[in-house]
């Protein structure tokens, strides 16, 4: 399989198993598929068929037993710890279920985070994070602890955060999965902003159809295999 | 910057547990800082011992006495400055509860060789003066409410009787280390009292005081005087002030080591509670430990947080630990001055209640910084659940 020209992943024969005791069970067998700048693509399958564990490897922080991710033309299957680090923190931008977000900062330094591995100034880290949290919509919201936002605000905290070093990729883990429907909406909306508007790159997975027709593509995970809808 | 208000706003997540381990901490320190002290000053006493003063005691025991003829001989010793003499009393005032030092002594070498009990010149007169006078410390005049010219009587326990004496002065000690909680009174008082009633114990002495020149003739003047006296009937054993304090403490010495074994397990085990605390803290937070990772933060990042967190709570707690040992110290020595007459914290004290505070911190720290900083991100983030 030859890599498409304008892809930002690349996964060539991807396996990953995991060990229960004596136990191996494999979890992705030979996977291969690539994903174009700019596009959102959505990982579907039941639970246990390996989505979120293929999510882990392509944003760098589980390790696959063998094969090949190239991420922006950055192989990453073989960088250590370290380096995986230093990458992540400038190349991904993760959303997760349960946003993440450090109960004891604001807003406002949830989202500086990310920033405090760069070389920017206080002064520059303040106008980039009052920039994204614009864009999210939170900008009065900002002094605020995770615990006095709603659900949808605390994930658009956390996209804000996930955009904020202006990543390569944004992966996004069930993103919708603990938001009543309105709000999923909103998130679904600002997502296919980042996409359309900046356009990011969006890995997500979910098992949610309604979030997942927002994808430009669907891919579907089962028994470790990958098939495209 | 960050780093340091993230790990101050973490310290006061969970108050009451911040709060609990922070208390813990102090009192264990407040407690190890007070045990300290008080083995401190039980060898206060010889620390503070004059190097150019000897006791000269019976041989065989403190409580055998020797002949009061043996002053000239020990006063013709070369190197020997002055001699003064006396026995210790034993003697009580009101009941047991009320004990106090009060010693039978020959006042006018006494008050030579001790120079830092300070009288004025009338009252030391007085006393002198008279054969049924006494001076007491500052310390016990005050416990008591005595004033110069007040009669008081102790009981006597080595020497029965009721014991009458004139309080003729009230001495200060030159140092804050001086003892302020003893009562002298005329050795010739209660020898010819001995006399009249118990004949054969009178012209004994409990002990010489035996002041030198310099300190450096001390070990020939007390093997001089020791050689004089061998093969007495009473031989002598004569020592400086500093070892005739010590042979007291060494009787006490197993208790002493218990106390200080005592204050290092307060510690032991204040680590180990802290310990518990921290990691139990860390375990909770694996998923935001995971998070920090995922965004690319390093195993040293989180380190410094996590560590950071266990030494300050632990600073905290030993500061607030070393600040109330003043006045823990203040408290025992106006309520116990019966048993601590001088009860001050020293600079040691408080530099070895920090670092054992920081040890704390330090240790309870280890593990949990290696559980944070070692944690694999994936699993880390399965944690949420």
């Amino acid at each position: 399989m030859s890599e498409r020209p304008d892809a930002i992943v690349s996964i060539r024969n991807l396996s990953k198993s995991y060990r229960r005791g004596n136990q191996v069970l494999p979890v992705l067998t030979g996977i291969s598929f690539d994903i174009a700048r700019g596009e959102f693509v959505a990982l579907m399958g039941p639970s246990g068929s390996g989505k979120s564990t293929l999510l882990n490897l392509i944003a760098g922080i589980d390790s696959a037993d063998s094969g090949s991710i190239k991420v922006a033309g950055v192989e990453i299957t073989g960088l250590s710890e370290n380096e995986l680090a230093r990458w992540r923190a400038h190349s991904v931008g993760f959303i997760f279920q349960f946003y993440n977000l450090i109960p004891v900062l604001t807003a406002f330094e949830n989202v500086e985070l990310p920033l405090l591995l760069t070389s920017l100034s206080r002064r520059e880290r303040r106008e980039h994070v009052e920039a994204v949290l614009s864009v999210v919509g939170l900008a009065d919201r900002m002094d605020h602890y995770p615990s006095q936002l709603s659900g949808g605000q605390q994930q658009r905290v956390a996209i804000a955060r996930a955009v904020v070093t202006d990543p390569e990729i944004l992966v996004a883990d069930e993103p919708t999965g603990d938001l009543d429907r309105a709000s999923a909406e909103e998130i679904l909306r600002l997502m296919d902003r980042l996409v359309h508007e900046l356009g990011k790159t969006i890995i997500m997975v979910t098992h949610d159809p309604r979030a997942a027709e927002k994808a430009h593509l669907i891919r579907h995970l089962e028994k470790g295999e990958l098939s495209e809808s | 910057m960050f780093m340091l208000k993230f790990i101050v706003r973490n310290m006061f997540r969970h108050k009451l547990r911040s709060i609990l381990t922070v208390v813990g901490v102090a009192v264990a320190v407040l407690a190890f800082g007070l045990l300290r002290t008080l083995v401190g000053l039980w060898y206060s006493g010889a620390e503070h011992a004059s190097a150019t003063r000897l006791v000269t005691r019976n041989s065989i025991s403190l409580i055998f006495p020797l002949p009061v003829s043996y002053l000239d001989r020990i006063r013709g010793v070369p190197g020997v400055t002055s001699v003064s003499y006396g026995n210790w009393f034993g003697g009580i005032y009101i009941d047991e509860k009320h004990f106090f030092a009060n010693y039978a002594v020959q006042p006018a070498s006494y008050l030579e060789l001790y120079p830092e009990f300070r009288l004025s010149a009338k009252e030391r007169n007085d006393f002198l003066m008279d054969r049924k006078g006494c001076i007491v410390g500052n310390k016990l005049a005050k416990t008591y409410g005595w004033k110069v010219g007040d009669i008081i009587t102790l009981k006597g326990t080595i020497y029965p009787g009721n014991w009458e004496m004139v309080v003729r002065g009230i001495y200060r000690g030159a140092e804050k280390t001086t003892e302020e909680r003893i009562l002298l009174f005329h050795w010739d008082y209660l020898n010819e009292t001995l006399k009249k009633t118990v004949a054969r114990r009178a012209d004994q002495v409990g002990f010489y005081m035996v002041g030198v020149k310099k300190p450096e003739l001390a070990p020939d003047v007390a093997l001089t005087i020791d050689g004089i006296f061998k093969n007495s009937l009473a031989e002598t054993l004569t020592e400086t002030e500093k070892a005739f304090h010590m042979s007291f403490v060494s009787m006490t010495e197993a208790i002493m080591v218990a106390i200080q074994i005592v204050s290092y397990m307060v510690i032991a085990i204040i680590m180990v509670v802290a310990a518990n605390t921290m990691a139990m803290t860390a375990r909770e937070r694996t998923a935001e430990y995971a998070t920090l990772k995922t965004l690319g933060f390093k195993a040293g990042h989180l380190g410094f947080l996590i560590f950071g967190e266990s030494v300050a709570i632990s600073l905290f707690g030993g500061v607030l630990g070393a600040v109330c040992t003043f006045p823990a110290a203040l408290w025992i020595e106006t309520q116990l001055a019966q048993y601590f007459p001088y009860f001050s914290v020293s600079r040691e004290t408080i530099t070895l209640e920090i670092l054992a505070a920081l040890l704390v911190g330090v240790v309870s720290g280890i593990f949990p910084t290696w559980r944070g900083a070692t944690i694999k991100v994936a699993a880390g983030l399965r944690h949420i659940g």
